[in-house]
């Protein structure tokens, strides 16, 4: 008997074994699983950027390659932008960061102190190599009249934006209307709050980040108004077809997403010269036509002349005129207790 | 028993079973064919374009590396528990109990969460780890540590109560006969439990590869280095990308059911060793 049994464990054993080797080797013939000799940068970006930077890598590549002769690999990651930069903080050992909005770098500076403070001197514009807005993403048609941001305070109008406290989308969309009835009211905070808590009143569901809130909008279908990204929009339009249309209110903020380079990491690693030649080229034509075409407002005058009937005309107002500068913004609304957990309090 | 069933009436009797069966297929075939269905809406060509790009196949492969890491390790810890647990008496065995079962009642998040406090930059052990370059969050190693806790429980949970009910008499009687501790766990301990054995490494490696809330705190989410299978299909459906999304469900769908058909037939082949086992 208990041979038999002995007999049985052995073969169980070695098929045990035979099973994990199996797996180890399939794992080791898939392409791509050799170990690579070519230089990385990792690039953590925010949630819209994805078709973005893949389209300005292999740009960048082509352009590094012809220069230096050297063979050039970079890895992206996304989500949500505080999400993304904690993440940094906590050790993912990013290159370059390219977030949505310049707190969630200058966190990054003040927790881990891998950036010099003095970061967004860096590169021109603020370091922001290309800009964008906030607009409305309507069903065909627009069925509810929505064409400024009055119209979201209506009642019986759901809008989709998602949570501030996670979204660096959901932050602009905010403050931009809160900008707009502050310009209305002649710069009274008290309507711009209640003017903002009655939009508030009329969001059905919060997602995390902005890429959940279009998915939650175009294709679950929920929603008369997503509050979005100009080029999270037209890229919507692009990927769902013709269900929807885009509306640019009168007024709304201009976003300047920036980009930087994290000294420690790259001084580590060796990749400072790549890195910063990476972000540079951000800034040049070939890249700011790129820029363009993935719906993002150019910087460079040229390519903007360019491509001038891209995008609807709109009048900007900048965060540090209106809210004076991120920090300021991010503790008044953002912080715990702050105006955005009173509004919510409320509701 | 089956006397008792078939005296009910036959329109119980039908209805009771059309209820089970409508069940089955509302929660069970019907999101499973919608997967599929998905899967295949642009044809078989894009189909396999989405499961043979670079980044695709680097997701497959870490997800296969990470399980074949994570369930070698829980298998011979999960024995050296139960063993000990059964078998022995010691001060502070309900404790350890506990302690395995911990991940069970512990969200996945908090699992991965755990990690980052420890090795995180910020954490614990991150500044030395960081001076010595030794990546573990971000990296595969933390993505393995997050997968040995959550499916830390599952063999171990299997084989506790089995060896409990197999009771001493078998190990004593053969301490008795001179066997040595190590002979008396190969020859008599071990091929008792191997079904349940089975059972607990397949629950194992289909959690090991299906894992997402752990996995996704610690990964950093790197496009062809730390993301596995879960975490690409999440990817793919914020890039409004369903059939690739879809596609690589259905590859993780397919993995769950050649587990499943795996242990069926094993089952099969062995069923006349296990109705003499009582099984």
């Amino acid at each position: 008997m208990a041979k038999v049994w002995s007999e049985d464990i052995g073969r169980l054993v070695l098929a045990g074994v035979c099973v994990a080797l199996l797996v180890l080797g399939l794992a080791a013939i898939i392409p791509g699983a050799r170990a690579a000799e070519t230089r990385t940068l990792l690039n953590v970006s925010y949630d819209p950027t994805r078709e973005l930077y893949q389209a300005v890598n292999e740009a960048f590549i082509k352009q590094w390659k012809a220069k230096t002769g050297e063979d050039l690999k970079i890895n992206q990651s996304h989500g949500g932008s505080g999400k993304q930069g904690r993440s940094v903080i906590d050790g993912l050992e990013a290159d370059v960061v390219t977030l949505a909005l310049a707190y969630d770098i200058d966190a990054i500076v003040q927790k881990a102190k891998l950036l010099d403070p003095a970061w967004q001197k860096r590169f021109s514009y603020n370091s922001a190599p290309y800009t964008s807005t906030i607009v409305f993403l309507v069903r065909k048609g627009n069925p509810k009249q929505i064409k400024d941001w009055d119209d979201l305070v209506k009642p019986g109008v759901s809008v989709i934006t998602p949570n501030p406290k996670t979204s660096g989308g959901a932050r602009w969309n905010y403050l931009a209307a809160w900008g707009y009835e502050l310009n209305r009211s002649n710069g009274d905070q008290a309507k711009a709050e209640d003017f903002v808590g009655r939009i508030y009143k009329n969001v059905p569901v919060l997602d995390s980040g902005a890429r959940g809130s279009t998915v939650t909008f175009a294709q679950r279908g929920l929603g008369d108004v997503l509050l979005a990204w100009e080029n999270e929009a037209y890229l919507a339009l692009q990927e769902f077809g013709g269900g929807f249309e885009i509306v640019t209110p009168s007024l709304s903020i201009l976003a300047e997403p920036p980009v930087a380079v994290v000294d420690k990491v790259v001084d580590k690693r060796g990749t400072r010269a790549v890195a910063e030649a990476y972000l540079q080229f951000l800034y040049t034509p070939e890249a700011q036509e790129i820029i363009a075409r993935n719906f993002y407002r150019p910087r460079d005058p040229d390519v903007i002349r360019k491509t001038q009937g891209n995008f609807a005309p709109v009048k900007l107002f900048t965060i540090d005129d209106v809210f004076g500068g991120w920090q300021k913004a991010q503790t008044t609304h953002f912080a715990d207790g702050g105006v955005f957990d009173r509004i919510v309090a409320r509701k | 028993m089956g006397g008792a069933a078939t005296r009910d009436p036959v329109i119980v009797r039908w209805l009771l079973t059309l209820l089970a069966l409508g069940f089955l297929g509302l929660f069970l075939v019907l999101p499973l064919a919608a997967v599929v269905v998905e899967a295949f809406a642009k044809g078989l060509d894009a189909y396999l374009r989405a499961l043979g790009n670079d980044v695709a196949l680097a997701s497959i492969r870490l997800t296969l590396i990470v399980a074949a890491i994570a369930v070698p390790l829980n298998i011979a810890f999960g024995l050296a528990a139960s063993w000990a647990i059964a078998k022995f008496d010691f001060r502070g065995k309900s404790l350890l109990v506990s302690l395995i079962e911990l991940p069970f009642s512990v969200s996945p998040v908090i699992s991965g969460l755990i990690y980052v406090l420890l090795f995180g930059l910020q954490g614990l052990l991150g500044p030395w780890l960081a001076d010595h370059d030794i990546r573990i969050i971000f990296a595969v190693p933390g993505i393995v540590l997050a997968t040995i806790f959550v499916t830390f429980p599952f063999v171990a949970r299997e084989l506790i109560p089995l060896m409990e009910e197999q009771g001493r008499d078998e190990e004593e009687a053969a301490l008795t006969l001179g066997a040595g501790g190590l002979r008396t766990f190969w020859l008599v301990t071990l091929p008792n439990v191997r079904w349940g054995l089975l059972y607990g490494v397949l629950l194992c490696n289909a959690r090991a590869m299906g894992e997402f809330g752990a996995v996704s705190v610690v990964s950093g989410h790197i496009r062809g280095l730390t993301n596995t299978m879960p975490l690409h299909v999440e990817i793919l459906y914020n890039e409004y990308d369903f059939v690739g999304a879809f596609a690589v469900a259905s590859l993780l769908a397919l993995l769950a059911v050649v587990t499943l058909a795996a242990k069926t037939a094993l089952e099969w082949w062995h069923r006349d060793e296990l109705v003499a086992t009582g099984h």
